[in-house]
């Protein structure tokens, strides 16, 4: 009886020891090369609650704010988002802008905006799309012009901030979004 | 076989009593909201026709923001809305005791240039408001509209004391949902059609429709130059 068992005990256990570390030190070191050469092309950057930028930002990824800017923010083939904590006194210029916090400037946007509930925005806003939350506020107006449609003088002059929207300026992809929308 | 079934249920009959019946469903799921309610219009299609001749109009909505307004009024017109909210305006001269000065507020409130803008949703706001500063209102809202331009309007033609304003979210051309929410003070009067049409006296009035709502919807138009 005793004899078998020590016979048994050793012939299993060295078996799956080697073979379970054995695929993460290979796969390991792969991985982590990645995430540091990779991570500044399709992921989200944040700019923290107690960042405070004066003047121009732009870029060509995702931007996540939820600190204070104050000045110009264009980000013109990416998603802005305006943290819940995010404090935006700028013009902005996105592909799609996303506003959990507050903006007081004109927002343009190629594709969409969407301010969502307890968002806040003071200002005009030019897209195709425009989505708007119940619980979210929102002064100013929103141009939502067709595809086609001739830059037309502005009507309003409600703002010293405010910039004529400029709808030659909005791709042709996204006014022919804008047309699917509406039909 | 009777008998060997009614033998076997007094058997069963030992081991305890008869499943009790279920509660009933309705006592158990929470009682459903109040649904809110989609009423017919009939003005609102009149208005977007106005609008639709126009390329890229200027609508003035002065009512609260409604998101799904916005969308449904960019989609369907191309255009450009502001939201000039005079409910919370009003709000703010009850809170600081100044609704006197109502009227001299809204002869100044509005920063577009007279003849501007295309359309205007008025709602139901001159409801909320005394003669004179309902009349100050109309004729703001009377210069800024170009030749041609359009007015909706609603009046309530009952007396009521519930101090609440009302969100008109459009459902469809045809439907509004009339969503209340809490104001300080209730619609002050009952306009009669005569007097509407005094205060506007720059327009005209294209339609006017009785609902069962107790709303008059009623359409202005401002003569082409």
């Amino acid at each position: 009886m005793w004899k078998r068992d020590e016979s048994v005990k050793p012939a299993t256990p060295p078996a799956p020891a080697p073979a379970a570390p054995a695929p993460p030190a290979v796969s390991m070191p792969a991985a982590s090369s990645e995430r540091r050469t990779q991570p500044l092309q399709g992921e989200n950057v944040n700019i923290g609650k107690s960042v405070v930028i004066k003047g121009e930002l732009s870029g060509s990824e995702d931007l996540t704010i939820e600190g204070n800017v104050e000045g110009r923010i264009e980000l013109k083939e990416n998603i802005l988002t305006i943290g819940p904590n995010g404090k935006i006194r700028a013009e902005v210029f996105a592909k799609s802008v996303i506003v959990l916090g507050e903006v007081t400037g004109n927002v343009t946007a190629s594709e969409k905006v969407d301010i969502r509930d307890n968002g806040s925005v003071d200002g005009d806003i030019t897209s195709p799309r425009v989505a708007i939350a119940e619980g979210a506020h929102f002064r100013g107006s929103v141009d939502m012009q067709r595809s086609g449609a001739k830059p037309q003088a502005p009507a309003v002059a409600s703002k010293p901030a405010a910039t004529a929207p400029a709808p030659a300026a909005q791709p042709a992809a996204a006014s022919a979004q804008a047309q699917k929308v509406g039909a | 076989m009777a008998d060997s079934a009614r033998t076997m249920t007094d058997w069963l009959g030992f081991l305890g009593n008869r499943r009790a019946a279920e509660p009933a469903p309705a006592a158990v799921t929470p009682a459903p909201a109040t649904p809110e309610l989609s009423h017919p219009t009939k003005s609102l299609q009149k208005f977007l026709a106005c609008l639709q001749a126009q390329e890229n109009p200027v609508l003035l909505d002065l009512g609260p923001v409604v998101g799904s307004n916005v969308t449904f009024f960019g989609e369907q017109l191309g255009c450009r809305i502001r939201v000039e909210d005079v409910a919370s305006d009003i709000e703010a001269h009850i809170k600081k005791d100044t609704t006197d000065q109502l009227a001299e507020f809204f002869a100044k409130r509005f920063t577009q240039a007279p003849g501007t803008v295309d359309g205007i949703l008025a709602w139901d706001v001159l409801d909320y408001l005394d003669r004179n500063a309902a009349l100050a209102l109309a004729t703001a809202l009377t210069q800024l509209l170009r030749p041609d331009g359009a007015l909706l309007g609603f009046f309530s033609t009952t007396e009521s004391k519930q101090a609440v304003y009302t969100k008109y979210v459009v459902v469809d051309p045809q439907h509004l949902r009339y969503r209340a929410y809490p104001a300080s003070r209730p619609r002050q009067r009952a306009l009669l059609t005569g007097d509407i049409i005094r205060m506007f006296k720059g327009l005209r009035v294209s339609d006017s429709f009785l609902m069962k709502s107790n709303v008059r919807e009623m359409l202005f138009r401002k003569n082409p130059a």
